[in-house]
């Protein structure tokens, strides 16, 4: 489904990515963990376009074609999903419609008919539910005055929406109690199919107790400097990042 | 431009006010009349304001001034039809409507149905049936000596509307006012408005602005609005005209005692606008709620100047100024908020945000505050920036194309503004403007069935 390789990013001039190499399949999770600035963000975020970075080399297939090459909103459309480590707060813009124009544009895409408003509306009610997102949060201005839980419940909530064939999930962890934890990690999980993927990119081990993962690597200076299975996590855990780092020096 | 020309311009005004003259008196009453020779002083004195007037200092008028105007001294005998012009505006509002064509009050069109007492007529005809009223209002709250198109448009008044509300009234539908500026040449315009709400008394009043040809037209508007004891006054106005026009709105507001006015101006097309409030909170516990939106493209120019006196303690006011411009479009905000010595316990906010599309487009934003009272809350703040970023690349990681992302985000910033509207179908219809507007699908004479331009 993603195929990473070589992947060099950089910022201002100042390479941030120094050659990422990684393949994502279909029915896979797997964990980019890794310590404060070593590059976790800039991947998420290079991967869903953002322009502010600058690939310098490498390449990056998606569903076999060329990601680098699409517009942010191509890649969504294509179905990649990003969920902010920092949702952008959106006055004026309320929820329901933000939902219903990107709905609208990916069945565009698709050559559908834009969804009827009953369709909408069942479709709101039940993923709302699925990742406890009260009605009178939705019927708000997108983000605007949530606590960091809603927000990160939001960007679920909007996952569920899109229902996207690979969902990156940058630290959404960070800022969450453990109720609100539980509650985004069930909606991630109950969204996941053979057919689809996740990434997720987190510092700590506990969000993989409840999305447990099929790989994990830890990425450190730009470079991913160590791939195993989940037991990596857990190291990762009772051991601290130190060790990773004193192997790389 | 040089002094010769600006010494140039006043002659010629003045000139064809003197030519004008008979004919002007004539058709007024003794109030309007009476104001003249002041203004005539003033004007002689002041000229059309330039640069170097402070605050005239983003807004050159005086090339607008210079192109070839008539004047027509007297209503013009229209053969529009009423009911086609009706669909130009706001369908469905049921209002209680007055029709003013190049500055005269619409005869023939019955403002029916309205509370005992209530009057909305012609400013001519009033000066004349309510001499007690004019003699208290009128040319008393707009200051002919210290600006010199305050003291023009009372030189060259003659009519525009008059509304007055008793005291203890409520009027129950909207009062809605629609300007049209129509003739087969380019028209130098006076309208002098007079609206009186008494004591205790409740209206809402909706002004729209629209020119239905393609001339020139100079508008010089001027409204004086006087507000009793616990009256409630909402002002609201739409202003779509033509690239060729050019609008100055005085507007004139004099609070008294726990009165509250509110207004929202919407600039959604025109050549030049410039809208100047001055507001004074005479009377304790006055509350004053200013809202702008302009939206303005290619070299148009939109420019808000506001005066916020607190005369009293106790009083409230809250100024909110927005403004989004592309190609080459340039804007204005120049707010002063005066607090004096005795207006203690003074709440006043000030805001000016402004959203530029393009790199030469240009807006002019000057926040003043000016505060001679120890216990007050007063705040300011300006912006002036492009679409926010991360908002943009948020939205289009769902999947929404970079253009309808950016109209999103735009029509959020003006709907600010025009959610504060309070009337539901106008606000409706303004946010169908607004949207229309903003994906450039708003051409001057939208909706209008008369394709006259």
């Amino acid at each position: 489904m993603l195929q990473i390789k070589d992947l060099h990013v950089s910022i201002d001039g100042k390479e941030i990515l120094k050659g990422i190499n990684l393949e994502v399949k279909a029915g896979e999770v797997h964990a980019i963990m890794g310590p404060n600035g070593s590059g976790k963000s800039t991947l998420a975020a290079a991967l869903a376009g953002r322009d502010i970075f600058e690939i310098t080399n490498g390449s990056v297939s998606f569903l076999s074609e060329n990601l680098l090459e699409m517009s942010p909103e191509d890649r969504a459309r294509k179905g990649l999903f990003l969920g902010f480590q920092y949702p952008v707060e959106i006055p004026g813009v309320s929820i329901v419609n933000f939902m219903k124009t990107a709905i609208n544009e990916h069945r565009k895409f698709k050559g559908l008919d834009p969804i009827s408003a009953s369709d909408f509306l069942k479709l709101m009610r039940e993923k709302k539910d699925l990742v406890g997102l009260t009605s009178s949060l939705t019927n708000r201005s997108v983000n605007e005055g949530f606590s960091g839980g809603e927000k990160k419940k939001n960007e679920i909530f909007q996952m569920a929406m899109l229902q996207p064939t690979l969902a990156i999930l940058d630290e959404t962890d960070s800022g969450l109690d453990i109720d609100a934890l539980r509650i985004v990690a069930q909606g991630v999980n109950k969204l996941r199919r053979n057919d689809n993927a996740t990434i997720v990119i987190t510092h700590y081990q506990r969000l993989l107790e409840h999305i447990v993962p099929d790989f994990v690597h830890v990425l450190y200076k730009g470079k991913i400097v160590k791939s195993s299975g989940r037991e990596l996590a857990l190291e990762l855990e009772e051991k601290g990042y130190d060790w990773i780092k004193e192997d790389n020096e | 431009m040089n002094e010769s020309v600006s010494v140039a311009l006043k002659s010629d005004l003045i000139g064809l006010f003197e030519k004008s003259n008979g004919e002007l008196e004539s058709g007024s009453g003794h109030f309007i009349n009476f104001h003249r020779e002041k203004a005539l002083s003033d004007f002689n004195r002041l000229g059309i304001p330039n640069v170097k007037n402070e605050n005239y200092r983003y807004t050159p008028l005086e090339q607008y001034f210079n192109g070839q105007y008539e004047m027509e001294l007297s209503p013009n005998p229209s053969k529009v039809d009423i009911r086609s012009i009706f669909k130009c505006d706001v369908p469905e509002l049921d209002t209680h409507v007055a029709l003013v064509l190049n500055g005269f009050f619409a005869a023939g069109v019955q403002v029916n149905g309205l509370p005992e007492g209530v009057v909305v007529c012609s400013l001519g005809e009033a000066s004349v049936k309510y001499p007690r009223l004019f003699e208290t209002h009128y040319a008393k709250y707009a200051d002919t000596s210290a600006d010199g198109l305050v003291a023009l448009n009372t030189l060259f008044a003659q009519d525009g509307f008059f509304v007055y509300i008793p005291k203890n009234v409520t009027i129950e539908k909207p009062i809605q006012i629609i300007n049209l500026s129509h003739s087969f040449k380019n028209l130098r315009i006076t309208r002098r408005n007079l609206i009186i709400a008494e004591e205790n008394s409740t209206c809402n009043i909706v002004v729209c602005d629209h020119s239905l040809c393609n001339n020139g037209y100079l508008t010089n508007s001027l409204t004086e609005i006087h507000t009793g004891n616990n009256a409630s006054l909402n002002f609201d106005r739409l202003q779509n005209e033509n690239s060729r026009s050019t609008q100055i709105n005085n507007l004139f507001i004099h609070q008294l005692e726990n009165s509250r006015f509110s207004s929202n101006s919407i600039s959604l097309h025109g050549g030049l606008i410039r809208n100047s409030f001055y507001v004074t909170l005479n009377g304790t516990g006055a509350e004053a709620n200013l809202n702008g939106l302009f939206l303005c493209d290619d070299r148009q120019h939109v420019a808000n100047f506001v005066l916020m006196d607190h005369a009293s303690p106790l009083c409230t006011s809250n100024q909110l100024f927005k403004g989004i411009l592309d190609e080459e479009a340039t804007g204005a905000f120049n707010g002063k908020i005066l607090v004096r010595k005795d207006a203690q316990k003074t709440q006043a906010y000030q805001k000016n945000n402004n959203i530029l599309l393009s790199s030469t487009a240009r807006m002019n934003t000057k926040p003043h505050l000016e505060i001679y009272a120890d216990d007050v809350k007063c705040s300011h703040g300006a912006t002036v920036g492009q679409l926010d970023k991360d908002a943009l690349f948020y939205l289009r990681s769902r999947g929404i194309p970079e253009a309808e992302a950016r109209h999103l985000l735009m029509y959020a910033f003006a709907n600010e503004i025009v959610s504060r509207i309070s009337i539901p179908v106008l606000k409706e219809r303004i946010i169908d403007l607004v949207d229309k507007r903003l994906k450039g699908e708003l051409s001057k004479c939208n909706d209008c069935n008369i394709h006259c331009g």
